[in-house]
């Protein structure tokens, strides 16, 4: 298992590390540069600019140079943001969204997966349909039309009564602040998880082990518990590896609309930008939690079912 | 009091398609210690006789009628009353060990929560009762195995474990569904021996449910022979296979190779198809595949009938006369 482990994170450096070389060089192919603004910039400005951040040196020695820095462990400095550099400016932002992801996720599996089991072991009854029809639509009502509805009951509609929720502000955190954005966060992957549980739990009750432990006389919460959760839950993971890696590293939706600090606007706004050192910081951090993520869920088969085995 | 006494037995399934009569109307009885072999080809209802006396049947199955176990009817009844029966008085052995053991649990755990359910004893007493369990079934290195996956074994040896694991509580009455067809023939034979030795050492009621006659013949005093969800002919194991009555029967025994005819040729098969359980044929379910085949037969249904000493048939024509 460790040896495993090990090769497998061996594996992911040469991932890496084409990932950051295709991303490096696509960003420099696409027309534009971080200094370009409303008003054109005086040549000469420019000029001491593109000095100033070796931009005008050759492709490949600014190349060579940044993954020189990466190896230290440097981002280099933003294009944008001026005063910060990249590592500062994720390690603010990722923690706001990690911890964000990290509630929505929980949220997620301790909502979506027993309500999926519930949908199973009653499936065509008026739980399985209500199940069902709600996460569906979870899955086709999109992040920002869901967030402004929300807002608007417990914003809006709610205001001046106990449950009245804030949207838009952070207060560096505050739990009542944090509760909309996580819920929201945390909608679609509670629909997802409600679906693929209950389709993986209906598959895993109609085995023929399930037959052979319900012949024992086992108590039925025994059977599911015990002979079919393990199975039904292979999908389940499948699901959320790259779902937590996605959701750890921020939503540019959400974060947008609830005005959060996090690292998701970073995506959307480092490439509108041209913020060529924030963009790769970005693609670093979520590529490396997605190749993680993977790895986890490959361990994580494998204690869920013996026949799965590493050499 | 018979262990087993299943009266006017009908299992029905509901189906988009429509209503399916799985088991219409069988009755059957087994005494403790005896061996009754069901004999039929798929779908003739044969599981689904059993399925229904455990309270096993799928969830758009509907049993009505009686089984009486240890003369107290199961059909019916409530899950709780079938979990106390289940594994503990009546256990069930499946066709197919491959998939009906536990992928993601280790054998001794899955022998030793029958006990743990049924008898309350600890987890270390129900390894040890596993352990003597997986000698009786003459499992090699049975201590090595109790701590194995499934996968690990090969499919004889699951089959024992799926033996082990129906005697784990003794019971009075064990139901094999097909429990050599999976497993090639010299494992056959070893697994029909151990489920031999089970009924004449401890006195249990085994019901054999096969298509293969030769298995009948190894283990059952009795057998039933069903076609189209009804027992069509019942009797000692004797007389049947030296003197069958019905025609369908007379068919079965035909069909099975012999080695010691040489060079005969083509294998004997019963022309047709088995009936649709949607729109059983008129009269006598078998009629369109009969070879003695008279008019009455075709409108009017044969009840069972007795035959001869412990025989019956449900057949108006007198085969050898025919």
């Amino acid at each position: 298992m460790l040896s495993f482990v090990a090769r497998r994170l061996l594996i992911a450096i040469p991932t890496l590390w084409a990932i950051i070389t295709v991303c490096f060089f696509l960003m420099r192919l696409a027309p534009g540069g971080p200094f370009d603004g409303e008003a054109p910039v005086p040549p000469e400005i420019l000029a001491n600019l593109r000095a100033a951040y070796n931009l005008d040196q050759p492709i490949g020695l600014q190349y060579l140079n940044y993954m020189a820095d990466l190896l230290r462990g440097d981002f280099g400095p933003s294009f944008k943001y001026k005063d910060f550099t990249v590592n500062e400016l994720i390690a603010q932002g990722f923690v706001v969204s990690a911890q964000n992801g990290l509630s929505a996720i929980i949220l997620a599996i301790i909502i979506g997966i027993p309500f999926g089991i519930l949908a199973a072991l009653r499936q065509n009854s008026v739980v399985d349909y209500t199940v069902s029809g709600l996460s569906m639509t979870g899955i086709v009502v999109p992040g920002f039309v869901m967030a402004p509805i929300l807002i608007l009951i417990f914003a809006i509609g709610l205001k001046d009564t106990p449950f009245q929720l804030p949207a838009g502000t952070w207060e560096g955190g505050a739990l009542k602040h944090r509760i909309l954005p996580v819920f929201c966060l945390s909608l679609i992957y509670i629909a997802y998880l409600a679906r693929i549980t209950r389709a993986s739990m209906i598959e895993a009750l109609r085995q023929n082990y399930v037959l052979t432990a319900r012949a024992k006389g086992l108590p039925f919460r025994q059977v599911v518990m015990r002979h079919a959760l393990k199975t039904a839950m292979m999908p389940v993971v499948t699901f959320l590896g790259p779902g937590i890696a996605f959701l750890l590293t921020g939503s540019m939706v959400f974060e947008t609309i609830f005005q959060l600090p996090g690292i998701g606007r970073y995506f959307v706004q480092g490439a509108l930008n041209r913020d060529y050192t924030l963009v790769m910081g970005v693609t670093i951090l979520s590529a490396s939690l997605i190749i993680l993520m993977n790895i986890v869920v490959d361990v994580v088969y494998g204690l869920l079912d013996p026949r799965v085995r590493y050499e | 009091m018979s262990i087993l006494d299943i009266r006017n037995l009908n299992v029905r399934f509901a189906t988009q398609d429509g209503e399916v009569s799985a088991v219409n109307d069988v009755s059957l009885s087994l005494e403790r210690g005896e061996c009754l072999g069901i004999v039929g080809e798929s779908g003739s209802g044969k599981s689904q006789t059993f399925m229904a006396g455990m309270g096993l049947l799928a969830a758009n199955g509907r049993p009505t009628g009686k089984v009486l176990f240890d003369g107290k009817n199961l059909i019916g009844a409530d899950e709780d009353t079938f979990n106390a029966v289940r594994g503990d008085r009546m256990s069930m052995i499946f066709q197919d060990p491959m998939t009906s053991l536990t992928p993601h649990m280790r054998v001794g755990r899955q022998l030793g929560e029958v006990l743990i359910r049924h008898r309350g004893v600890s987890e270390a007493e129900a390894r040890a009762q596993s352990l003597t369990m997986l000698k009786r079934v003459q499992i090699p290195e049975a201590e090595r195995r109790l701590d194995m996956y499934p996968h690990e074994l090969s499919g004889g040896l699951r089959q024992r474990v799926m033996i082990a694991m129906a005697l784990m509580c003794s019971p009075e009455l064990i139901i094999a569904d097909e429990p050599t067809t999976a497993l090639d023939v010299t494992v056959q034979a070893q697994i029909l021996d151990i489920l031999r030795d089970v009924k004449e050492r401890l006195n249990t009621a085994v019901i054999l449910i096969t298509h293969d006659l030769g298995v009948i013949a190894g283990l059952a005093d009795r057998v039933a022979v069903m076609y189209a969800g009804r027992i069509v002919e019942v009797g000692d194991v004797r007389s049947i296979f030296a003197d069958p009555r019905h025609p369908y029967t007379r068919g079965l025994l035909a069909c099975t190779p012999r080695l010691d005819e040489a060079g005969a040729g083509l294998m004997t098969t019963i022309s047709g198809q088995p009936p649709n359980l949607q729109r059983l044929p008129s009269g006598c379910s078998f009629h369109p595949r009969c070879a003695h085949v008279t008019d009455r037969c075709k409108t009017e249904r044969p009840l069972l009938e007795v035959v001869g000493p412990s025989r019956a048939k449900a057949c108006f024509v007198d085969v050898k006369a025919a």
